[in-house]
């Protein structure tokens, strides 16, 4: 357990200790989002109905900077360290590659959730949110953001240099996000759209995220834990096979 | 005794490349052992099965009698490495690092020790500050502690000299002099010959990931039976009779390669029918350059 706990809170102090960077910028962005977007967009467009766009758009905004953030954490710390070379310290130990999987992604988790709390506290200052169910918030904002700190460890693990990692980030993570329905309804698509989002695993942790505050949403947020649950079981699976192995760590 | 590391019939290929060529190697606890060789030689290769770093095509490699893959928490509880590469985690201190270090090893409280590893490597004053501001031979000694927080009885250093001045290499030999008569098995790569020759008991060669040489340092030095008898004659050529001893000289400094001892009064009992003088006289023993030349001059035929 020390083991474990000493990688976690490495992995903590990482982040925090430039949280400006880490926690503070990403909550800016995810607000100068959120502005521009009501600006443009609030008097023309109402969703599900009658929500006001940006109050619609705040839930997007709030589990897309969970989302990113995540997969930064544990991608961004693992490169660097493969690429310094600091992570011979971790691989002399006598850590096992579950310890290390589970340290990597809960520290990822923590970050996710806390850029993710600071954009909703400060977001809903100004746009106050309906709640309708806590539990289905905590639950697919502590999945979303646990899935992607395990993306995070893979595309850490597969890169070997930090335009790698962009590469993944831009070409993979990116358009997952923003064509999953974190600035729009997918019932505004066309049919072949709404389709292709339907196979897009982000659609369902931001669509069942948004549930938890409207009580509306595009599909059951049972299936969408199901879906989100079962990627994340999946997922994981084959990070810890990476970890097992030794893919590209332990030559 | 269960041997500080046993390593069987160990092979690592890298595509076609064979890195190391089942290589056979005991090391008692308690040893000074140099591992010695040219760069790509399979020495890092070596070391890093055994930290658990690479994996082995073959073979087995065990640490205190612990299996490195499948019994690789004990063995690498009882294995510090120094890594070669001068690497560092920019974001923590000395102290930090060192406190971060125990902690993988699922020691909690290890202030003490931490304490003591600073001041003996003389890092006591630099604890809190960050690793980023350390000079290179700072940066050495901080990675040699890091591998010494869990008090591991079998010691790696991979060229833990390298690039370090003159007095900072007196000081970390000494200390690791120190922790090897303390009971710990020390293991070292080096570039320096003079220095493995001065501290350790026993020595393996390798070359092209074979065991070229293994035996005592004693023993090593021994074998190579090229002795330099130099002479300080007052002319500078050597009479009749000698110039069968291949050699050189250099004005009136003569150098004589001989086999054994018993040609020395050969040598001096000429010289003396020749009514030559001998001013100065020396016999130079053959030291482990001279060996291990000789070793890396022969074809790969295992010495072992």
């Amino acid at each position: 357990m020390t083991g474990f706990y000493t990688l976690f809170h490495k992995e903590l102090l990482r982040f925090w200790k430039v949280s400006l960077q880490t926690v503070l910028a990403p909550v800016l962005s995810s607000l100068l989002y959120l502005l521009i977007f009501s600006h443009v967009l609030a008097a023309r467009v109402e969703v599900y109905g009658s929500i006001p766009y940006t109050v619609f758009l705040v839930p997007g905004l709030v589990i897309m900077a969970v989302l990113q953030n995540a997969f930064a954490n544990s991608s961004s710390s693992l490169i660097q360290s493969k690429i310094t070379g600091n992570l011979v310290f971790t691989l002399l130990s006598p850590l096992s590659y579950l310890e290390i999987f589970l340290a990597y992604v809960s520290a990822s988790t923590l970050r996710g959730l806390m850029v993710g709390l600071g954009v909703y506290t400060v977001a809903a200052w100004f746009y106050p949110l309906p709640l309708q169910s806590l539990l289905w918030v905590a639950l697919f904002a502590l999945l979303g953001s646990a899935l992607l700190g395990v993306m995070g460890v893979i595309a850490g693990i597969m890169s070997d240099k930090f335009d790698q990692l962009a590469a993944f980030q831009n070409f993979v993570i990116l358009p997952l996000t923003f064509l999953s329905g974190v600035f729009y309804s997918i019932h505004s698509l066309p049919p072949v759209w709404q389709f292709l989002s339907h196979l897009n695993p982000f659609f369902y942790m931001i669509d069942g995220f948004r549930y938890g505050f409207f009580g509306v949403s595009d599909v059951s947020p049972y299936i969408s834990m199901i879906v989100v649950s079962c990627c994340l079981v999946a997922i994981s699976a084959w990070a810890l096979w990476m970890l097992k192995s030794g893919y590209k760590i332990r030559s | 005794m269960t041997p500080a590391i046993e390593v069987r019939q160990l092979s690592k290929r890298y595509g076609k490349l064979v890195a190391l060529d089942n290589v056979d190697l005991v090391v008692q606890p308690g040893e000074f052992f140099a591992l010695l060789g040219p760069n790509g030689a399979g020495k890092t290769t070596l070391i890093s099965i055994l930290a658990g770093l690479t994996r082995a095509s073959q073979g087995t490699a065990r640490v205190m009698g612990y299996d490195v893959l499948s019994g690789y928490r004990e063995a690498r509880r009882r294995l510090g490495v120094v890594p070669q590469e001068l690497v560092y985690d920019p974001f923590f201190t000395v102290r930090e690092m060192l406190v971060i270090q125990s902690g993988y090893f699922g020691i909690r409280c290890n202030d003490v020790w931490i304490d003591e590893i600073l001041q003996y490597l003389d890092l006591a004053d630099k604890a809190h500050t960050n690793v980023r501001a350390l000079s290179g031979g700072m940066k050495r000694r901080l990675l040699i502690a890091q591998a010494l927080v869990h008090k591991p009885p079998v010691i790696i250093l991979d060229e833990p000299t390298a690039g370090v001045d003159v007095d900072l290499r007196q000081s970390l030999w000494q200390f690791i002099r120190q922790l090897n008569l303390e009971g710990h098995t020390v293991v070292l790569t080096t570039h320096y010959l003079e220095e493995a020759e001065a501290l350790c008991n026993r020595v393996a060669v390798l070359k092209q990931g074979r065991i070229a040489a293994l035996d005592s340092m004693h023993n090593l030095v021994r074998s190579t039976r090229d002795y330099t008898l130099e002479l300080r004659l007052p002319t500078d050529t050597l009479p009749p009779g000698l110039d069968v001893w291949p050699g050189g000289h250099d004005g009136c400094l003569h150098n004589l390669k001989i086999k054994d001892y018993t040609e020395i009064e050969t040598v001096l009992s000429i010289l003396r029918q020749s009514g030559i003088e001998v001013l100065d006289m020396r016999l130079l023993q053959p030291d482990l350059e001279t060996v291990f030349m000789k070793i890396m001059e022969t074809d790969t035929a295992g010495v072992s």
